[in-house]
Formats: C-alpha cells, sequence, structure tokens
C-alpha cells in the first residue's frame, strides 16, 4: 500500500476512524447520553462517506451556465454529484429525530430511575426482578 | 365518474403511504382519545382496501410502476409492487387494519388519556413506515421509511406501562440505529459501485461489479444491518424486553409485522437487487444463514419454556419463528421461500392473536404471569380458548396456518435429499418444544384454581372480536391454503428468477 | 339419502351430538338420552354404510382441499368400517355404562364429559373412513385433544401430571415421527391417498423403507408400541368408561388401525415382505408383547394390570401388520374386533367393582365373587376372550395371527404368541379365581356391597355375551378383512 494511494483516499480513512470512535463510544460507555453522543459521531461518519464521495477533483456546484437547452458550454462544465447532498439532507434529519427520541427517552428513564448509568439501571431491575 | 376512479386507481400506491401518513399528524392533534382512535381504525381500513386492490392489479396485470412526482425512474423515485411486494402490503395491511379497533379498549387501559392520541399518531406513523419499506422501489427511500417505522416503534414501546419499556425502547433505539446506519452504509457503497438508487436499475448494474470487494463489503452491512432489525439470532438482543413491555396492541402490531417487513427487505435485497444468483452462488448466503438459523430456532425454543412471563415466552418464541422463515431462505429452493412468505403471513396471524389474546387477560387481571393465569381457563373462557387456538398454530397442527408453513418446510428439506432430512427432524422437535411451551401456559390456566379477584370476568367484545377475526384466519388460512401457498409460491418463483430450481 | 351425505354425516352427528348435550345441560335425564339417542344413530349409519362397502362399493366424499393435491377427504373402505363399526356399537353400551357409573360415582362436570366424549367419537370415525395419510394425521391429533379434558376429568394433581404424559408422547411422536413420515411419503410418492397396494412400491427401496416404516410405527404413538407406552397406563386416571372405550377401544384402536391401514394402504403388504422392511418392527412388537405382559403381572392396581394387559394385546395387532401377509392382516383386523369387546367387558367390570364393591386392587377381591357373580361371570368371560380360549371370539384372531406367522416363517413368533397367552391366562384368570374361590379376609368386610348400578350391569352383559357370539358368527367380519387382504 503506498502512501499515495493513502493520501489519495484521505477521505475513507476519515471516515473509517470517525466510524470506529464513535461504535467505541456506543460500546463502552455506560452512561445513556454519551451513548447517544457515540451514535452521533457514528452517523456523522456515514454523512461524511455519503458527501465526500459525490465530490469530484476541480467540480463546480451543479448550476447550468450558459444555454440551458443543451447549449455548448453546459456540455463541459465539470461539477459535483448533488444526489448525495440531498440524501445527506434526508439522513441528517432522521439523525436529530433519532437523537431527540433517544435523549426523550432518557429523561424518561432519569425521572423512573433516577440515574442515566446502565449499570445503575441494571442493577435496580435486577433487584426489582429479584424481589417479585 | 369512471374517469375519476381510474384516477385514484392508478394512484394507489402512493395512497397506500400518505393516508396513514396525513392521518398521523390529524390525530396527533386531536386532543380527544377516541376521535384519533376512530380515525386510526378509519385510516387503516382503508389502508387493507388499497393494500387488497393493488394485489389484486398485481395478480390480473403484473408489475406496477408508479413514478412519484412523473419523474421517470432511475433519476425519480420509483414505487414498484409486483407479487412479493404486494403479498408484504397485505399482510401489514391487515394485522394495521384488526389490532388499529383492538387498541381502542386496550389503549385506554394501558395508557395514560392525554398521551392517547399521540399513541395512535406513531402508530400510523409507524404503519405507513413499513408499508413504505414494503413498497418502494428505491434503496434510499427504504431507509427513511425504515427510520419513520422505527422511530415511531421506538415512542410506542417506550409507552409501556412498566418502567421497564423506556430501557426496553433505548435498548432497541440504540441497536436498531446502529442497523439502521449500517444499512445505509451499504446503501452508500452500493450507490458509488453503480451511481444508482433505483432498485430494478440496480439490479441490472450489480451483475458487471459482482467481482469488486465493494459490492461485498456492501453486501456485509446491508446483511448485518438487516438482521439486527430482524432480530436474527445473536442479533436479537432487543427483542424480547421490547415485546415483553410494550402495551399490549403494540407488541401485537410489532411482533406481526415489524420482523415481518425486516425479512422482506433481507429477501428483497439479497435475491432482488444482488440477485438470487449472486447470494447463493458467490456469497454463499445459504451456508451463512442455515446455521444461524438452526440455532436461534433450536435455542430461541429452549429459551422460550422456561420463560414465566408469558409475553416474553412468546417474544422467544418469536425469535425462534423467525429463525423458521430464514431456515426457508437457506434452502436456496423454491419449495424453501414457499416456506418463508408463507410463514410470513401464518406467523404474522398466529403471534397477533396470541398477543391480543395475552391483551384481555393483562386488560383483566393485569399480568400475564404464568402463575397469575392459573385457572382462567373458566374465567376468560373465549381469551383462553383463542390463545389454545393460537397456541396450537404455533405447534403446527393440522388445520391452522402453521402446519401449512411447517408442511412446506419440511417438504422443502426433503426435497433436497441427503442430511438435510435432520434439518426436517429438528424442525420437527422444535414443534414438539413449541407445544411445550405453549402447553404450559394452557395447564396453568385450565387445570390450576384460579387464584386472582372473584370478580374477573371475559374481556370486553370490543377486544374479543379482532382476537377472533384472526383466530378464525388461522384457521381459515389453515384449511384453505390453497390460495395463499398460490401466491407465496408465484412470490417465491419471482424472487429465485434467473436461479435454476 | 346418498351415501356420500351419511358419510360425511358420521362425522356430523356425533359432533351435533354435542351442541344438544350441552344444550340439555340443565337436566341431566335428557342430556343422557341426548348421548344415547346420538350414539345410536351414529350406529344406525353406520351398518348403512356398511351394507353399501360390503357389496363391494367404496364411497368417498372431499370436505375441504387445505393444500393443493391433500384433501381433507373420506372414504369408507372394509377395514375402516370394521372400525367404525366397533367404535360406534361400543359407543352406545359404553354411554349406557357411564349413566350408572358417573351417577353411582357423583362426578363432577359430568356435561363436559359427555361432550367431550362425543367429540372424541366424532374424530375415532374420521379416523376410520381417513381417505388419505393427511386426513388420518389430522383427526388423530384432534382426537388426542378431545380425549385430553377427559384423562384430567379429576382435575387433580395426578390427573395434571398424567395428562403431560399423555399429550407429551402422543403430540411428541406424532409431530416427531409421524409427520415427518408424512411428508417424506408426499415427496417420494408425490400422493397421500389410501390404495390398495400401496403407494410407495418402486418410488423407496434399501434401507429407506424400514426407517419409514418405523417412523409411521413409532410416529403413531396411539399403538404403545415400547418404548412409547408410558402414556397408556398414565391414563387410566381417567374415570372408568373413558378408559373402557377410549383406551381400551378406540383411541388405542385408532393408533394400531393406522398401522395396519398405512402397512395395508401406503406401503402394500406385498411391498413390505419383499422388501423385509418389517422384520425388525416385528420383533419389537414381540417384545412389547412379551414385556407388557411381564409388567402386568406385577401390578397390583386392577386397572393398571389392565393398561399393561392392553399394551400387550395391541401389539399383537402391530405383529399381524408387520407379518407382511393375508393371514397376519386378517388376524390383526380381527384381533381388533375381538380385544375390543373383551377389554372393554374387563374395564367394565373393573369400573363396576369400584362403584359398587369400592376396591381398586387385585388383592382386596377375594371372595367379592360371591356377592357380585354376574360381574364377575362377565370377567370370566372376558378373560377367557383376551387369552384367546374358545368359545369366545378371541379365539379366532389369535388363530389367524398363528397362522400368519407360520406363514411368514417365523416360527420363533409363535413361541412368543403362545408364551404371551399363558401369562395374560396368568395374570387375568387370578382375578376371578380369587373372586369365585378365595375366602375373604374377614367375613364382614364385604356387608353392604352388591351388583353395580342396573344401567352399568347392562352394559356389561351386552358385551360378554357379544364375546361369546363372536365365536360363533364371526363371518361377516372375516369378509369384511378378506376384501382388505383376501388369502
Amino acid at each position: 500500500m503506498s502512501l499515495d494511494f493513502f493520501v489519495s483516499h484521505y477521505n475513507y480513512w476519515v471516515v473509517i476512524f470517525l466510524m470506529m470512535v464513535g461504535f467505541y463510544i456506543l460500546i463502552s460507555r455506560g452512561n445513556l447520553i454519551k451513548k447517544i453522543i457515540g451514535l452521533n459521531v457514528f452517523q456523522t461518519s456515514v454523512f461524511m462517506l455519503y458527501i465526500s464521495m459525490g465530490k469530484i477533483t476541480g467540480g463546480t456546484p451543479p448550476i447550468l451556465i450558459g444555454d440551458a437547452h443543451g447549449g455548448e458550454a453546459a456540455g463541459h462544465v465539470v461539477y459535483s454529484n448533488p444526489l448525495p447532498h440531498v440524501l445527506i439532507l434526508t439522513a441528517i434529519v432522521v439523525g436529530i429525530a433519532t437523537t431527540s427520541v433517544g435523549l426523550a427517552l432518557a429523561v424518561r428513564i432519569k425521572e423512573a430511575y433516577g440515574t442515566l448509568e446502565e449499570d445503575e439501571i441494571n442493577r435496580i431491575e435486577a433487584q426489582v426482578e429479584a424481589s417479585e | 365518474m369512471g374517469e375519476g376512479a381510474g384516477r385514484v386507481t392508478a394512484h394507489l400506491p402512493i395512497l397506500q403511504v400518505v393516508v396513514p401518513l396525513l392521518a398521523a399528524p390529524i390525530c396527533a392533534v386531536l386532543r380527544h382519545g377516541r376521535a384519533a382512535a376512530w380515525l386510526a381504525v378509519l385510516a387503516s381500513w382503508s389502508v387493507l382496501g388499497i393494500a387488497l386492490a393493488l394485489l389484486g392489479q398485481v395478480m390480473a396485470g403484473g408489475v406496477i410502476s408508479y413514478h412519484i412526482g412523473d419523474w421517470v425512474p432511475p433519476i425519480g423515485i420509483e414505487y414498484r409492487v409486483d407479487i412479493v411486494n404486494a403479498w408484504v402490503l397485505v399482510i401489514v395491511a391487515s394485522i394495521g387494519a384488526v389490532v388499529a379497533p383492538y387498541a381502542i379498549a386496550s389503549v385506554e387501559h394501558e395508557i395514560a388519556a392525554r398521551r392517547i392520541p399521540l399513541f395512535y399518531a406513531a402508530y400510523l406513523l409507524s404503519l405507513s413506515g413499513l408499508l413504505g419499506i414494503a413498497i418502494t422501489g428505491d434503496v434510499f427511500n427504504v431507509f427513511v421509511f425504515l427510520e419513520i417505522s422505527s422511530l415511531s416503534a421506538y415512542a410506542l414501546i417506550s409507552l409501556g406501562r412498566p418502567r421497564r419499556a423506556l430501557t426496553a425502547a433505548y435498548r432497541y433505539l440504540i441497536m436498531g440505529s446502529v442497523g439502521a446506519t449500517f444499512i445505509v452504509i451499504g446503501i452508500g457503497l452500493l450507490y458509488v459501485m453503480t451511481g444508482s438508487l433505483n432498485m430494478a436499475d440496480l439490479a441490472e448494474l450489480l451483475p458487471g461489479v459482482w467481482d469488486s470487494r465493494t459490492v461485498k463489503v456492501a453486501y456485509g452491512f446491508l446483511g448485518v444491518g438487516i438482521c439486527l432489525k430482524l432480530a436474527l439470532f445473536p442479533l436479537h438482543l432487543w427483542l424480547p424486553n421490547a415485546y415483553a413491555f410494550a402495551p399490549s396492541p403494540v407488541t401485537a402490531f410489532m411482533a406481526s409485522t415489524a420482523t415481518k417487513v425486516a425479512v422482506y427487505m433481507l429477501l428483497r435485497f439479497f435475491l432482488s437487487i444482488f440477485g438470487a444468483a449472486f447470494s447463493f452462488e458467490v456469497m454463499a448466503l445459504d451456508r451463512i444463514l442455515l446455521p444461524l438459523a438452526l440455532v436461534a430456532v433450536f435455542s430461541m425454543s429452549l429459551v422460550a419454556i422456561f420463560q414465566v412471563d408469558v409475553k416474553r415466552l412468546l417474544a422467544y418464541s418469536s425469535v425462534a419463528q423467525i429463525g423458521y422463515m430464514i431456515l426457508g431462505l437457506s434452502f436456496a429452493s423454491v419449495t424453501g421461500l414457499t416456506a418463508t412468505l408463507l410463514h410470513l403471513f401464518n406467523h404474522a396471524l398466529m403471534k397477533g392473536a396470541l398477543f391480543m389474546a395475552l391483551g384481555c387477560v393483562v386488560y383483566r387481571i393485569g399480568s400475564v404471569h404464568i402463575d397469575a393465569m392459573a385457572g382462567l381457563g373458566k374465567r376468560m373462557p373465549w381469551t383462553m380458548a383463542a390463545f389454545v387456538v393460537g397456541g396450537l398454530s404455533l405447534v403446527g397442527v393440522p388445520l391452522t396456518v402453521g402446519f401449512i408453513s411447517k408442511w412446506y418446510l419440511i417438504l422443502g428439506a426433503l426435497e433436497k435429499g441427503g442430511l438435510w432430512i435432520a434439518v426436517a427432524v429438528l424442525v420437527l422437535v422444535t414443534s414438539v418444544m413449541a407445544l411445550v411451551y405453549v402447553w404450559r401456559v394452557v395447564e396453568s390456566a385450565y387445570l390450576r384454581e384460579f387464584s386472582g379477584d372473584e370478580g374477573t370476568r371475559e374481556a370486553p367484545l370490543s377486544l374479543l372480536a379482532p382476537t377472533w377475526v384472526l383466530v378464525a384466519a388461522n384457521v381459515y388460512f389453515g384449511i384453505d391454503a390453497v390460495r395463499t401457498a398460490g401466491v407465496a409460491r408465484q412470490a417465491a418463483e419471482v424472487l429465485m428468477a434467473g436461479i435454476g430450481s | 339419502m346418498s351415501i356420500e351425505l351419511l358419510l360425511a354425516l358420521s362425522l356430523a352427528v356425533p359432533a351435533a351430538g354435542t351442541f344438544l348435550i350441552l344444550l340439555l345441560r340443565r337436566s341431566p335425564n335428557a342430556r343422557e338420552a341426548a348421548s344415547l339417542v346420538t350414539a345410536g344413530a351414529l350406529f344406525a349409519i353406520v351398518l348403512r354404510i356398511y351394507g353399501v362397502v360390503s357389496s363391494g362399493e367404496r364411497p368417498a366424499v372431499v370436505l375441504a382441499e387445505p393444500i393443493r393435491g391433500i384433501p381433507i377427504a373420506l372414504e369408507a373402505e372394509p377395514l375402516g368400517v370394521l372400525f367404525a363399526l366397533i367404535a360406534s356399537f361400543l359407543w352406545i353400551v359404553t354411554t349406557m355404562y357411564s349413566i350408572g357409573y358417573m351417577r353411582g360415582h357423583h362426578e363432577k362436570n359430568q356435561t363436559r364429559f359427555y361432550v367431550f366424549f362425543a367429540f372424541a367419537i366424532a374424530s375415532v370415525m374420521g379416523v376410520a373412513f381417513a381417505g388419505n395419510l393427511f386426513t388420518l394425521f389430522l383427526f388423530y391429533e384432534v382426537l388426542s385433544l378431545t380425549t385430553f379434558p377427559l384423562v384430567t376429568h379429576a382435575g387433580t394433581d395426578a390427573a395434571r401430571r398424567a395428562g403431560r404424559v399423555y399429550l407429551g408422547i402422543l403430540f411428541g411422536t406424532s409431530i416427531a415421527f409421524q409427520l415427518l413420515a408424512i411428508v417424506w411419503t408426499y415427496s417420494v410418492a408425490g400422493t397421500l391417498d389410501f390404495r390398495t397396494g400401496g403407494i410407495l412400491d418402486g418410488r423407496l427401496a434399501g434401507i429407506a423403507v424400514p426407517v419409514l416404516l418405523g417412523l409411521f410405527v413409532f410416529g403413531i404413538g396411539k399403538a404403545a408400541v415400547m418404548p412409547f407406552h408410558r402414556w397408556l397406563p398414565a391414563a387410566m386416571v381417567a374415570p372408568t368408561p373413558v378408559s373402557a372405550l377410549l383406551h381400551a377401544v378406540a383411541v388405542v384402536k385408532a393408533g394400531v388401525f393406522s398401522v395396519l391401514k398405512i402397512s395395508v394402504y401406503v406401503f402394500g403388504i406385498d411391498f413390505l415382505a419383499a422388501a423385509g422392511a418389517s422384520i425388525w418392527l416385528m420383533w419389537v412388537a414381540a417384545a412389547t408383547i412379551v414385556l407388557g405382559s411381564l409388567v402386568a403381572f406385577t401390578k397390583d392396581n386392577l386397572k393398571a394390570r389392565l393398561a399393561y394387559s392392553t399394551v400387550s394385546q395391541l401389539s399383537y395387532v402391530v405383529l399381524g401388520a408387520m407379518l407382511a401377509n393375508s393371514w397376519g392382516v386378517i388376524g390383526s383386523g380381527l384381533h381388533i374386533l375381538m380385544h375390543a369387546f373383551g377389554k372393554i367387558t374387563l374395564f367394565f367390570c373393573a369400573g363396576a367393582i369400584m362403584v359398587a364393591g369400592h376396591k381398586s386392587e387385585v388383592s382386596q377381591l377375594k371372595g367379592l365373587g360371591r356377592t357380585m357373580p354376574v360381574t364377575f361371570g362377565a370377567f370370566f368371560i372376558g378373560t377367557l376372550s383376551i387369552v384367546g380360549l374358545p368359545p369366545t371370539g378371541g379365539s379366532w384372531s389369535k388363530w389367524f395371527l398363528g397362522v400368519g406367522s407360520l406363514e411368514a416363517g417365523q416360527v420363533g413368533l409363535m413361541a412368543v404368541l403362545m408364551v404371551s397367552s399363558l401369562l395374560s391366562l396368568a395374570y387375568l384368570m387370578e382375578i376371578p379365581l380369587k373372586g369365585f374361590f378365595h375366602k375373604p379376609d374377614e367375613p364382614p368386610r364385604h356387608e353392604g356391597i352388591h351388583e353395580g348400578p342396573k344401567w352399568s350391569l347392562v352394559a356389561i352383559v351386552t358385551t360378554a355375551v357379544a364375546c361369546l357370539a363372536l365365536f360363533l358368527y364371526p363371518e361377516p367380519f372375516y369378509r369384511l378383512m378378506t376384501m382388505v387382504a383376501g388369502p
């Protein structure tokens, strides 16, 4: 694997790094809020993946220049693919929704259990189960 | 008039999703619980009508392709209905239509009054999300609908009375979001390779890039993501608590639809988009799924036997039953896939009936602990009779739908010959295990003395009627399975197209 | 009335009877009259079907078609008619007996008892007239389910445990083995219909044949072939009329009947004989015969002793089927009949002794025969029939089974039959001998004991006389069996 390969694909390395960080937080942290943060980082890495793959070196925004009906200039403009941006706009909305539902649940859990630590909650549940 | 009707008919695919999607916010702003309930019933029934009409259209005239906003695919989003998803739409819509009226009484009993309109809003959103997954012909759209259905499902589960419903919903949210994100990654990688998001288009473009590692990685991400959603062992950990602590109608609805739609996603992605040939010949999907399915069926049936909370017992049984569906897929044959598709429908019927019967029990005695249910056979004869029939169906006794599924599953195994007979034996052994866990409940209800409140009576008709509709369906489609098996077989042939069998 | 309609009615009448019984639950007299009328009507219907079938016809009717090519279908053929005749006739007798017994014993939930009894008979009819393997399996399972409430009738812990064993073994074996065998048969033969000469000839060969046959024989748990016999003694917690009709006649005979029917119409006896597939099962049956008798010896409880005697006798029928020749099949079919009458007599007597004499153990019976002469006299006749001695019907079936064994070249089996007959003579004859000839331990102990209720006595005498009559007139039944497997 040459350095050149490494450098030219740097966006993917960033994505993989973010993905792993997010996933690690998700799994290793017991705090319910931190888990949601991990989930956000994890999802963001995917946004990066989409966005960066739509970009073409030297590409312009996808705006038609000159004659809209297939004139001379239109054929030669190199533009970035707009579709991934649109998709990720949707995905960001979905991500926000997920985060807000997750946070809302965390609030309710805090109200019901008095804690946000997973270990604590498990302990309380085990106690209740044993006393039943 | 005629032209108007024709115009409506042409737009059925989009109406299928839009009707519940629009009804949902109206439910949310309605302050009155009953009004929201009836709106939900109305919406879910019209959804069923649309689904049946679509199935009729597909059976008569073949694949329906609907272009949203008249943008021609692959640029625009396409809704594409073939026999496979018409079948899934009917399953989801029927359960949705039966559970909605059931929810009215059940929800008033289990959920705080001020949250009831929100419950119906979430219910309809979840319904439209599931229908959307089934109907769309665009892979990114699948993700969007998946999240619509999942987010509303998290909310629905958290409405459960025990506080553990909250942690169950939270855990489902984390695992579900990870699954969904895996699916987005898979979709993104496919887009990198092909530049398309349209399913039909992808199916044509993908064979050209079969060899690329990216496609295989995409396959892996999609596989893990979807299997998380369908709770395939060992990715099922979110399911038992979610089902056990959710409100009764939610459990009945989710158990009968959510995992079924996830199985559909699996079939659609792996057999239609990647192609049966790629899945079975290049990726060896059958050899990966077979051991997982076998372990799921066996171990989860075993775990179910030792549960004391009957809802949880049935939840584990659901994971085992999902194993049967995946088992059918892993036969990589038309008969096996017929069994899978039949079991989608049949399992929806039986688990729906069972969870609804349990909802009746919760309504009256507030618990589904196996000891609390002692002696209920005399107190709530109709409810428990429904449970017995549903249970027998789960075991696979003839005259019930369960038997039909088992029949095709075993036939599929024997068709392959050789050592596959061991798989057939395992299917039967696990049926006997199902008998054990069902019978524990039946024995408690019929052969023990009732120890609860003296005033305990039969559940109200508004709960019993929908329950018995599903029970009757269990028996009806067990006696007359020619039509359902016919549709399932046709769908299986469509999915297996391009591979000799 | 068309014969096809009658065939459907043979199921519908007892099923409708249940509603009548439920409707009349407030008045015991009317309820029991309804039971009797239903039983009588059913017997009349079966007699009519017998008339048609004995003239060579095979009426058939399709009820539904769940899976394409596998309908729920009824077909009357000689073997099924024989079984239906036995079950429907004995239902009348047992209903009479139950009226006396249930009242004499002050059982609770009598309506439930009659309802499920009628349901069970309806499923027995379904088994008898099943037109294909699927239908047979279906009614076989329904029969297990409908008899479950009867086994657990008492509602005690013991009954609950027994119910668990009962359903566990019957459902377990049928799902794990029988269903597998059925699907296997379908995948090989492409059909599940019963046909003379079988449907498997030429489609299955080698080791698969004995394996498939084994799956069927063990999968039919109701035939009580060891080691799947435990449910039968467990079922003895049921009220005696249930033990008498269901666990000495209907349910167990449904099992051996299925084995016989499958051997004849699915495998075909010529195919079985040519493949030599049944030899190993012959010896399993023989072992069950001997072991069952030996266990019966050790039981002091009267019903338990009769139950193990049933286990042993059932394997005679299985053995006859496994001999795979006409004499074996004829003997097998006749043994279903002869054993039914003999064993039901014995159970009726045991019930009468329990209700009137309050005795359940063999060792308590000394001298009781003098106070209950009719009961013990009938028991004696029943014993003769089970052992196979003239002048009772049982001698015919043993005779043909013996001929069949010799024809199959299995002299060893002949010896087994002889030894087992001697054993059964010993463990059964002990009871009337004790009753008539032993002095009671303490003379006053039997005071206040008299014959059983009169309804029960009528039933006992009827079946005992039938045992004798069958010795003189086995002809119609023999003719039916030769239609199944002419020598």
